[in-house]
C-alpha cells in the first residue's frame, strides 16, 4: 500500500506506483485490445504525409475544431452591461455549459439564465417559457437589463424573439419599459465570436433604434467621444483596462461597449457580485453620438460595425492588435479621431517593448511557429511574430472565413519572413495535427487544448487563446498595448529558455549549452 | 429570535479564532429549533417569487423528518424558467456522463459545435490508451451542423461522417451518435444510417442515441436513453456463443456507475481484487466495448451510482438473471459495510477476502482520521451535486467528524430521496431539490457552513462570498475519492479547502465590518 496520511498521494503519483500498474496490466485481457504492434503501425502511419492528404480531404468530420457555438458569444457580450442578466430562449443544458465553460477559463462566476424549454416546448413553441422565464429572472435576481438570445433548439423551431418578447411585455412578466435587448444566435450559423457580434448589434439596435418600437429612434448628436467594442476575448479583463488606462492617458472621452472587464474579475472580499461594472445603460444608449467607434476585432464585429456606420459614426477595425506596429496603428488612429496628442508616457512604453525586442530577438529570430485560435487573434500574433523576425507557419482559424484567408495571406506576402507562411480557414486541431507532423515548427500558439497537440507532436505549447483552463490568471495581464506585447513577448521568450534548458539538462551528457547567462 | 440564534454561528474567517472549543449549529441549538429556523428560511426564499412560481419551488424544499420513508420534496420535475437552474441536458447525461467514457469508441458529437466543445475533456474520467490511436476519450468529435444541414437533413453527413471515421481513425472498436437538440426536430433518421452503416462494415457497432437535449427535464433521462441504447444496440445484437474470450470464475463482477473521475474505479478495483474478486468490466470509466459486451456473464453487478444506471442493472437481472446490489466507497464506514455487503453475494473465501481487507487499511484509515479529524471536527457542510454524492458523500463526512446540514439534487428521482431518507441524512436536515443559484446563494448565506460542496458554476459565488469550497464532480481536479487509497485524498482535500489560511484575509483589516455584523443590521 502506497498511500499514507503522512504523504498523501493523489492521481498525480498515486496510479504511478506497482500495485496499480500491475492491476491496469491485468485489466488489459478485458478490454479486447489491439495488437500494440498494429497500434504502433497506425500511430506512425497518422504521422505520414498520406494521412495528411487523406485528413485534409475530410468533407464532413471536425475532430477537434477550435471554436465554439453562437450564444457563448452573446452571453459573453451581455454581462458586459450594467446589471445586465443573459437570458437565453432554448434548451437549459446548453447555459449549463456556457457557465461552466466561461468558469473554467475565469476562474469567476457566470451568471445566465435559461427558459428551460423541454419537449412540450419543442412543439407549441416556447413562448410560455419566455413569459415565466422573465417574469422569474426579473424578481429573482433584480436586473437593470435583461439581454435575450437563443439556443439552437428555439431557432430550429422558429421562435420569434421580437414577438415574445412583446407578449411577454403585455403580460406583465417585466415592466412595459423594462430593456429586453435580443439577438437570435443560432449555433448552426458561425461561432461564439458571430454570437458576440449579434448579441451586441442587438443591445445597440435596441437603445439607438427605438427599443422595439416602443420608444423614439434617437437622433444622433455629434460628440468627441470614441466608443470602443473589445470583441470576444479570453484576455477582456487586461486587455480592457490596459485601453481604458490608454484612453485616459490620452485624455479621450470614450465608452467601452461590452465591457465584461469587472464582472469577470471580482474581489474575494465576502460579497458575491452578480453584476459588476459594464457598460451604463446610460452610456450604451448615448454611444451613438459618439464621433467614431473603434473595433478591436474586425471578424466580431462583421455586422455591429456596419451597423453603427449607418448612424453616422467613422469606424475603425483592428484585428487583435498586438505588439509593435500594430498598437502604433491603435495609437495613432486613436489620436487622429480624437484629435489628442500622444502623451511621452505612451512613447516612452513604446521605447520600452522596442527596448526588450531588440535585447532579446536572437532568441526569436527565425523561429517557426505554428499558431490557432480566432481569426483576430491570429491575425495579431502572426503579425507580431513578423516583426519579431519569426514566421508564424501554420495559421490556423476554425472559424476564419475566406476573407480572413485572403487576409492573412496579404499580411504573409508583406514580410520577407511570412513567405513560407500559410493560412488555413474552417481547419480544425486535427488538421493541425497533420501540419505539425508533416512540417515541423519549433514552437504552437494556442489554447489549453494544444496540450495534446504538443503531447502528440513534440511541439512546445505558448498557451495564448481561449479557453486556457489550465493554467490561472493569465487573462488578468493585457495583450494589447505596448506593455500587452511586453507580456506576449515574455511568454514566449519563456517558453523558448525553458526549452533549451530541457534540452541541455543532462548531467554528463550536456553539460554544455546549459547555460546560466543567455 | 432565531435569527438571533443563526447569528451566533461565526463566519468561516472568523470562526478559526476560536479553534479547538467552536462549537457547531447542531450542539447549539436543540433539532427543534433547527427545524423551524430551516422551515422559516425556505418561507423567506419562497417570497421573492411569483405566486406560480413560488407554489411549484415549495415542492422542491423541505425540512428532512426522522422516520420519514423519503425527504418529503417533489423531484425529476421540469426546471421552472429564468430562475437559474443548475441542471444539463439530456445530451450532457448520455454523452457527457454514460457513454463518453467508453475509451475503445468514437462518440459523435451530432448536431452544431458547441455540446461536444463544451464537454470536451473537463469531466475527468480517466483512461489508460492511446489517445488519437486507439482510445478517444479526450478527443471531440462533432459534426459541427452548418444551416444547410439543418434544411436539408443531417443523414447524409452522418453516412460520410462514418466512413471518414473509419478511415482516419481504423483502430476504433465500434462508433456512438450522440444526438444534440436539432437532430429530433429536423426527423433525421439516425437509426436507419446507424443499421445500413454497421453492415456495410461487417456489423460493427454503431450506436444511434436519441439524447437529444430537450428530452426530459435534465441530464437524467440521458443516463436512461444511454442506458436502453446498450441494452438495444449492444446487449441485444450480442450473439449468444460470443465473447468473452476469457474463462469465467465463480468470482466475476462488474462495476457499474463508476466514471472514473480522478481514478475512481481504480481506487474501487483494486479492493475488489484484492478480496478476491475479478473485475470483468468497468462501466464506465475507462471501459471499453468488449466490456459493456462480457458483462452479462458476470456473476454479480455492484452499482455505484444508482441513478445513471440502474436501468441496465435492472435490465441484466431480468434478462441474464444478474443480481446486483448498491454500494458505496465513499469513507471508511460506508466502504466496511459496502466490502461485505458484496462478499455476502459470495462464499467464505471472499467473506474472509472482505474482512482482510477492510483489516489491512485499517492502519490506514487510522492514520487519517488521526491526523485530520482534529482539524475538521463539527465543521458543517452543504452539498448540491448530481447523481449518488448528495447521500454518498455524507458518511465520509462524518467519518472525518463533519456534519452535513443540507443537501439536493441535480436531477435525482424519488428513490434517491427514500435512500437518503432512510440511510443517510439526519434529523432536521435542509433539503433542497433543483436548487437554483438565488436560493443556494440564500441558503448558505443564512446556514454559513464551514464548507459547501457542488460544482463549478458554484464554486467561484461562494468562494467570493468567503466559504470554503470544494468541487463534488470533478474532485476541484484531485481525486480520486472512491475507496481507502481515495478516502486520504478527500481528507486532505476537505482539511486544505477548509482551513486555507486564506479565508481568515477576506476583509481588509482597515474595513471594521465583519459579515455577521451586517446581518445583524438588516
Amino acid at each position: 500500500m502506497a498511500q499514507s496520511a503522512e504523504h498523501v498521494l493523489d492521481h498525480l503519483e498515486l496510479f504511478r506506483g506497482p500495485e496499480y500498474q500491475q492491476m491496469l496490466a491485468k485489466k488489459k485481457i478485458f478490454e479486447n485490445p489491439r495488437d500494440p504492434a498494429e497500434v504502433e503501425r497506425i500511430k506512425e502511419w497518422t504521422k505520414t504525409a498520406e494521412y495528411r492528404e487523406k485528413n485534409f480531404a475530410r468533407e464532413a468530420l471536425a475532430v477537434n475544431p477550435a471554436k465554439a457555438c453562437q450564444p457563448l458569444g452573446a452571453v459573453f457580450a451581455s454581462v458586459g452591461f450594467e446589471g445586465t442578466l443573459p437570458f437565453v430562449h432554448g434548451s437549459q443544458g446548453c447555459v449549463a455549459y456556457y457557465r461552466s465553460h466561461l468558469s473554467r477559463h475565469f476562474k469567476e462566476p457566470s451568471s445566465c439564465v435559461s427558459s428551460s424549454m423541454t419537449e412540450d416546448a419543442a412543439v407549441f413553441g416556447g413562448l410560455n417559457n419566455m413569459i415565466d422565464g422573465l417574469a422569474n429572472s426579473y424578481n429573482m435576481y433584480k436586473p437593470k437589463m435583461i439581454a435575450v438570445s437563443t439556443t439552437c433548439m428555439a431557432e430550429v423551431i422558429g421562435d420569434d424573439l421580437n414577438a415574445f418578447i412583446k407578449t411577454s411585455k403585455e403580460k406583465g412578466s417585466v415592466p412595459a419599459d423594462f430593456d429586453v435587448p435580443f439577438a437570435h444566435t443560432p449555433a448552426f450559423v458561425g461561432s461564439h465570436v458571430t454570437g458576440y457580434d449579434n448579441a451586441l448589434k442587438g443591445i445597440l439596435e435596441h437603445f439607438w433604434d427605438g427599443k422595439a418600437g416602443t420608444a423614439p429612434k434617437l437622433e444622433r448628436k455629434q460628440n468627441g467621444a470614441i466608443n470602443i467594442i473589445g470583441g470576444f476575448d479570453g484576455y477582456t479583463v487586461g486587455n480592457l483596462r490596459e485601453i481604458k488606462r490608454i484612453l485616459a492617458l490620452m485624455g479621450i472621452q470614450h465608452t467601452i461597449l461590452a465591457d465584461n472587464s469587472e464582472v469577470f474579475d471580482t474581489p474575494t472580499d465576502g460579497e458575491f457580485r452578480m453584476y459588476d461594472g459594464g457598460t451604463t445603460l446610460e452610456d450604451a444608449a448615448n454611444a451613438v453620438h459618439a464621433k467614431a467607434t473603434i473595433s478591436m476585432q474586425q471578424w466580431c464585429t462583421e455586422k455591429t460595425l456596419p451597423f453603427v456606420a449607418e448612424h453616422g459614426q467613422d469606424v475603425v477595425s483592428f484585428n487583435y492588435p498586438v505588439g509593435l506596429s500594430a498598437t502604433d496603428d491603435f495609437i495613432v488612429a486613436l489620436s487622429r479621431i480624437s484629435g489628442k496628442e500622444i502623451p511621452e508616457q505612451l512613447a516612452r512604453e513604446r521605447g520600452r517593448l522596442v527596448d526588450a525586442i531588440a535585447d532579446s530577438s536572437a532568441h526569436i529570430h527565425g523561429k517557426k511557429f505554428a499558431i490557432y485560435g480566432d481569426p483576430d487573434l491570429c491575425y495579431g500574433l502572426a503579425a507580431f511574430l513578423l516583426e519579431l523576425g519569426a514566421e508564424p507557419t501554420h495559421v490556423l482559424s476554425t472559424n476564419g472565413s475566406k476573407t480572413w484567408h485572403e487576409k492573412m495571406q496579404v499580411l504573409f506576402a508583406s514580410s520577407p519572413f511570412g513567405q513560407g507562411c500559410q493560412a488555413y480557414p474552417g481547419r480544425d486541431l486535427w488538421h493541425m495535427r497533420s501540419l505539425l507532423f508533416t512540417e515541423p515548427v519549433d514552437f504552437l500558439i494556442g489554447n489549453t487544448y494544444g496540450k495534446y497537440l504538443e503531447r502528440d507532436t513534440g511541439t512546445p505549447l505558448i498557451r495564448i487563446g481561449f479557453p486556457v483552463f489550465d493554467r490561472h490568471h493569465h487573462h488578468r495581464s493585457p495583450l494589447w498595448g505596448y506593455q500587452g506585447g511586453l507580456n506576449v513577448l515574455v511568454k514566449i521568450l519563456d517558453k523558448i529558455f525553458d526549452e533549451i534548458d530541457k534540452k541541455t539538462n543532462v548531467l554528463g551528457k550536456t553539460d554544455y549549452s546549459f547555460d546560466i547567462i543567455r | 429570535m432565531l435569527v438571533a440564534k443563526v447569528l451566533l454561528k461565526k463566519p468561516p474567517s472568523q470562526q478559526l479564532t476560536f479553534e479547538g472549543h467552536q462549537m457547531s449549529l447542531a450542539t447549539t441549538q436543540s433539532i427543534a429549533e433547527i427545524r423551524a429556523r430551516n422551515k422559516e428560511l425556505i418561507e423567506e426564499v419562497l417570497k421573492v417569487y411569483p405566486e406560480k412560481t413560488a407554489k411549484r419551488r415549495a415542492k422542491h424544499l423541505n425540512v428532512h423528518q426522522a422516520g420519514k420513508s423519503d425527504c418529503g420534496v417533489k423531484s425529476n420535475i421540469k426546471s421552472i424558467p429564468g430562475v437559474m437552474t443548475i441542471r444539463g441536458c439530456a445530451y450532457a447525461g448520455s454523452k457527457g456522463v454514460v457513454w463518453g467514457p467508453i475509451k475503445d469508441m468514437v462518440h459523435i458529437s451530432h448536431g452544431p459545435v458547441g455540446c461536444g466543445q463544451y464537454s470536451w475533456g473537463s469531466r475527468r474520467n480517466y483512461y489508460v490508451g492511446t489517445t488519437g490511436i486507439d482510445s478517444f476519450v479526450t478527443l471531440q468529435f462533432t459534426s459541427d451542423f452548418q444551416e444547410k444541414d439543418i434544411v436539408f437533413g443531417g443523414d447524409k453527413k452522418l453516412v460520410k461522417i462514418l466512413d471518414e471515421i473509419q478511415e482516419l481513425f481504423p483502430l476504433n472498436n465500434g462508433i456512438t451518435i450522440q444526438s444534440e437538440c436539432p437532430i429530433g426536430l429536423i426527423g433525421d433518421d439516425i437509426e436507419a444510417v446507424s443499421r445500413a452503416k454497421s453492415k456495410e462494415y461487417g456489423g460493427k457497432t454503431i450506436v444511434p442515441v436519441r439524447c437529444e437535449g430537450f428530452r426530459g427535464v435534465s441530464q437524467s433521462l440521458g443516463h436512461h436513453i444511454a442506458n436502453d441504447a446498450v441494452r438495444d444496440w449492444i446487449f441485444d445484437k450480442l450473439e449468444s456463443d460470443g465473447k468473452p474470450t476469457f474463462e469465467p470464475t465463480p468470482y466475476d463482477v462488474a462495476i457499474i456507475g463508476d466514471y472514473n473521475i480522478g481514478g475512481d474505479a481504480w481506487s474501487s478495483r483494486i479492493l475488489l481484487e484484492e478480496m478476491g474478486l475479478r473485475v470483468i468490466a468497468q462501466w464506465s470509466g475507462d471501459g471499453s466495448l468488449a466490456e459493456l459486451e462480457a458483462t452479462p456473464k458476470a456473476k454479480l453487478n455492484i452499482l455505484h451510482c444508482y441513478r445513471s444506471m440502474n436501468y441496465i442493472s435492472r435490465h441484466m437481472e431480468e434478462k441474464f438473471g444478474i443480481p446486483w446490489c448498491e454500494y458505496n466507497f465513499f469513507g471508511p464506514s460506508k466502504i466496511a459495510e459496502s466490502l461485505r455487503k458484496i462478499a455476502g453475494y459470495f462464499d467464505d473465501k471472499i467473506k474472509e477476502g472482505a474482512e482482510r481487507v477492510i483489516e489491512k487499511y485499517q492502519p490506514l484509515v487510522n492514520a487519517v482520521i488521526a491526523k485530520y479529524r482534529p482539524r475538521l471536527e463539527g465543521k458543517t457542510v452543504m452539498l448540491y451535486v448530481g447523481g449518488l454524492r448528495p447521500r454518498h458523500v455524507i458518511g465520509a463526512y462524518e467519518d472525518l467528524g463533519m456534519e452535513v446540514i443540507g443537501t439536493g439534487y441535480e436531477f435525482g428521482h424519488n428513490d434517491d430521496y427514500q435512500r437518503t431518507a432512510q440511510h443517510y441524512v439526519k434529523d432536521s436536515t435542509l433539503i433542497y431539490d433543483d436548487v437554483n443559484g438565488y436560493e443556494f446563494e440564500r441558503f448558505v448565506e443564512k446556514l454559513q457552513p464551514d464548507l459547501v460542496g457542488s460544482g463549478i458554476k458554484e464554486k467561484y459565488v461562494f468562494q467570493k462570498m468567503g466559504v470554503p469550497f470544494r468541487q463534488m464532480h470533478s474532485w476541484d481536479y484531485s481525486g480520486p475519492y472512491h475507496g481507502y487509497d481515495g478516502f486520504a485524498i478527500f481528507a486532505r482535500d476537505m482539511d486544505m479547502a477548509i482551513n486555507s489560511p486564506v479565508w481568515k484575509k477576506t476583509k481588509a483589516p482597515w474595513k471594521e465590518a465583519s459579515r455577521a455584523k451586517l446581518l445583524a443590521a438588516e
